[in-house]
Parts: C-alpha cells; sequence; structure tokens
C-alpha cells in the first residue's frame, strides 16, 4: 500500500483550513490542520509531516517563532516549509527565508492552482 | 528628550512624509528667524527715530510677543493636520491589511468551486462564478492600490536601485498584454533605438507603472485599437512613450489627471472599473526615482503618456 504523505497546515483561518483540506485530500494528501502556532509546532514535533504550510500572523506563538524553533529541532529541520503569508514587506521575506523557509508566497500575489504545484514541487 | 527629538527636523518631516516647506517644525523654525528680523528691525527704527528708550523696547516686545503667538497660533494647526493626515493613511494601510485575509479566502473558495474539483457546475452558474470572480479580483487590485497609496503618503514606499535594460522590460510585459490586447481588437506596435542604456531604478515598481499605461492604453480604446510604444534615450535619461488612439482625456479634466481617485468624465460614462489610483501611484513611483512623467492628449483622437528615468552614471 502506497504510504500518504502528510502535510500540516499552520493557519488560524478556519476558512482556508477547509479549502485546502478539500482540495489537496482529494490530491492524495493526508491534511493535519493546526489553528495556532503553539499547537502547530506540537503536532509538527508528534506527527512529523512530509511538508509544512505555515502562516505568520499567528495567535500564541507567530509563524517566525514557529519556523525558528522547527528549524532548531533536530527532529523536525528536514521538513520544508512553505511560507504562505499576506505579509509582502522586504524585511518578513528576507527573515522567513534566513530561518529556513524553503518557499515564501503571498496570498495575495498567487491562484490556489499555482499554491497547489508549489506544494506539490516542494513535497516530491 | 522629547524636545531633543523635535530638533531633529528632518527626521519629524520624514515621520509626516511630508516636504521640507509643508513640514510644521520646519516652518516654526522659518518663524523664529522672522520674529528675530522683526525684533532687530523694530529696535534699529525705534532706536532712530523715538528718543525714548523705554519706549522703543516696549514697543519691540509687543511686536515680538505678538508675532509668537500667531506663529505658535499656525503651527500647531499645521501640526494638527499633518497628525490626522498621517492618522489617515495609517488608517488606509491598516483597513488594506485586514481586508486582505478574507479577499484571498474569498478569491480561492471561488477559484475551487469553478475549478470543478468538488464536482461539476451547470453552464447558467458558471456565469455567476465568473461575476463572482472578477468582482474579487476588483476588490483585490483596490485593496493593492490603497497599500501602495498609504505607503507613498507614510514615505515608507521603499524603492529599490537596479540596473535593467528598460526594452526588455517593456517587451516581457507587452508579451503578457497580448491576450487581452487581441481580444480588444487592439495593435501594439513597439519601436526603441539600438544600444540603449540601463536604466537605474527599482525594476518591480517600473513594471507596475508601464503595466498600468498600457493597461489604461487599451482598456480606454474606440473602435479598432492602435498603441506605439516608443523608447529612446535622451542625455542622461531614457526616455519612454505610449501613444493610443483612444477616448482622450478632456481638457478640463487634464490638470487632475495624476490626481488621487480621479476618473476622467468622458471615462466614467461607460467604463465602471478602474481604481482612480493608477497614475497618482505611477506618478509617485517614477518621480521618487528621480524621474519625470507627463502626457499630452486629444479628446477623441488619443492620448501620449510619457515618462523618462535616469540612467546609472
Amino acid at each position: 500500500m502506497k504510504i500518504m504523505k502528510k502535510i500540516l497546515f499552520i493557519e488560524d483561518e478556519s476558512a482556508l483550513q477547509k479549502t485546502f483540506r478539500d482540495i489537496l485530500e482529494k490530491e492524495g494528501y493526508q491534511m493535519i490542520s493546526a489553528l495556532d502556532g503553539e499547537s502547530g509546532l506540537r503536532l509538527a514535533k508528534s506527527e512529523k509531516p512530509d511538508l509544512i504550510l505555515l502562516d505568520l500572523i499567528l495567535p500564541r506563538k507567530d509563524g517566525f517563532e514557529v519556523l525558528k524553533e522547527l528549524k532548531e529541532d533536530e527532529a523536525t529541520k528536514e521538513i520544508p516549509v512553505i511560507v504562505l503569508t499576506n505579509l509582502e514587506d522586504v524585511e518578513s521575506i528576507e527573515k522567513a527565508i534566513g530561518l529556513g523557509a524553503t518557499t515564501y508566497l503571498v496570498k495575495a500575489q498567487y491562484t490556489l492552482e499555482e499554491v497547489i504545484q508549489k506544494v506539490k514541487k516542494a513535497i516530491k | 528628550m522629547r524636545i531633543l527629538e523635535q530638533l531633529n527636523i528632518p527626521k519629524q518631516c520624514k515621520k509626516y512624509g511630508l516636504s521640507l516647506w509643508q513640514c510644521p517644525s520646519f516652518l516654526f523654525l522659518i518663524m523664529g528667524m522672522i520674529i528675530a528680523l522683526v525684533s532687530v528691525l523694530s529696535y534699529l527704527i525705534g532706536t532712530r527715530y523715538v528718543t525714548e528708550p523705554r519706549i522703543v523696547a516696549l514697543v519691540v516686545l509687543i511686536i515680538s510677543a505678538i508675532l509668537l503667538i500667531l506663529a505658535t497660533i499656525i503651527t500647531n494647526s499645521f501640526e494638527r493636520l499633518a497628525e490626522a493626515n498621517r492618522m489617515k493613511s495609517e488608517f488606509i494601510s491598516i483597513v488594506s491589511h485586514q481586508l486582505r485575509s478574507p479577499l484571498s479566502n474569498l478569491a480561492w473558495a471561488i477559484e475551487l468551486l469553478m475549478s470543478g474539483r468538488l464536482g461539476k457546475i451547470e453552464e447558467q452558474q458558471v456565469e455567476y462564478f465568473k461575476i463572482l470572480k472578477e468582482n474579487s479580483d476588483r476588490m483585490k487590485d483596490l485593496v493593492k492600490d490603497l497599500l501602495i497609496v498609504s505607503r507613498i503618503e507614510s514615505a515608507r514606499l521603499f524603492l529599490k536601485r537596479e540596473e535593467f535594460s528598460l526594452e526588455e522590460l517593456t517587451k516581457e510585459i507587452i508579451k503578457e498584454f497580448e491576450p487581452f490586447a487581441k481580444a480588444s481588437n487592439c495593435q501594439i506596435e513597439f519601436s526603441f533605438e539600438e544600444n540603449l542604456p540601463k536604466i537605474y531604478a527599482d525594476r518591480y515598481q517600473i513594471k507596475q507603472v508601464i503595466e498600468n499605461l498600457l493597461d489604461n492604453a487599451i482598456r480606454y480604446i474606440k473602435g479598432k485599437g492602435m498603441i506605439k510604444i516608443r523608447i529612446k534615450g535622451e542625455k542622461k535619461f531614457v526616455h519612454f512613450e505610449i501613444e493610443d488612439n483612444g477616448v482622450g482625456i478632456p481638457k478640463e479634466d487634464q490638470k487632475f489627471i495624476f490626481q488621487k481617485f480621479f476618473r476622467a468624465s468622458n471615462v466614467l460614462k461607460y467604463k465602471t472599473q478602474g481604481t482612480g489610483l493608477g497614475l497618482y501611484i505611477s506618478k509617485a513611483i517614477i518621480e521618487r526615482s528621480g524621474g519625470k512623467i507627463g502626457f499630452k492628449s486629444q479628446e477623441g483622437v488619443g492620448t501620449t503618456f510619457w515618462f523618462r528615468l535616469p540612467i546609472n552614471e
């Protein structure tokens, strides 16, 4: 049996959680949702996903902090992280890339289809 | 501490995103100088024509006091105006940011529904999904433009400086616009001088300017469109111009064309789209890049927009 690849989506907007769950489950991925930074970090450690989609503005612990802790932990530092956010200032982009994000996507600049393609590419 | 901070006049002016001559702190300094000058003058005149020194001193004192009170009142109201302006820009920025999340949720949900991944949609429904998509795109554009405007007004529009070829960039943009031009029955002609020097500006922002000018040219075409884009060298600048045979800008509207939210009267009649921010943004970008922008237009004949940008010396 083929093992389903796991994607952890850390995003506090439940509308987006549902959209991505619907589309990515149909594509054959297993989706795990976290609505805040802390539970996202916890799930990353316990579930060992193949890819993490991360928003930056999050309750409890913001995305930068989550990213930093993911990359500091031996157990999670190899997991590719796609940042998916509406922050588009240069400082945020440089900070996230500097912390080890694989890709940085500004929500308003991409269609859903483009984001899905990036996800597929990153998980390979 | 506060006093020291207030003495740093250029920094204060930057905070409000104002030029020096509109800046309260700078104006206050100028007023101070005028007061000092007037005091000295009235003293000089006084000593010459009035014999009693006590009266001279009194007159000088009274004149200075009146001037000081006037100056304080005037600069205070300037300060309040500048503060209100800054708060307005901040408000636009916050609202726009807050609008972005729901707007991308909306856009992506519509896209998912239209993709048919969740089941086939009826033909009649497709029309309505298209309306939803178009309108969510319009809101997204408006929010994007508003964010740029708030950055311009609060002096937070940071432009990179890089060398690039304006004609290569233009070629790229024309290619992107070809489907739109074709659908609007419009032909684009492009010519440029050989061996043009590279310009020195923010490529991404200049791309926005050209896209905006080209989009306007195509959008406000009447009948069969003909757009001519020309690039030529001009001493220390590269000159870009785009000529169309569209509806033109009525004479009485021409002086307002770069103003925020302004839309020409003849355009409003039959086109509802457009934010009225494109040219305002374009002007700010070009001028902050050390360039100049302008146009000439005749209603019913067409419009030529031009800009020039500095080369790297």
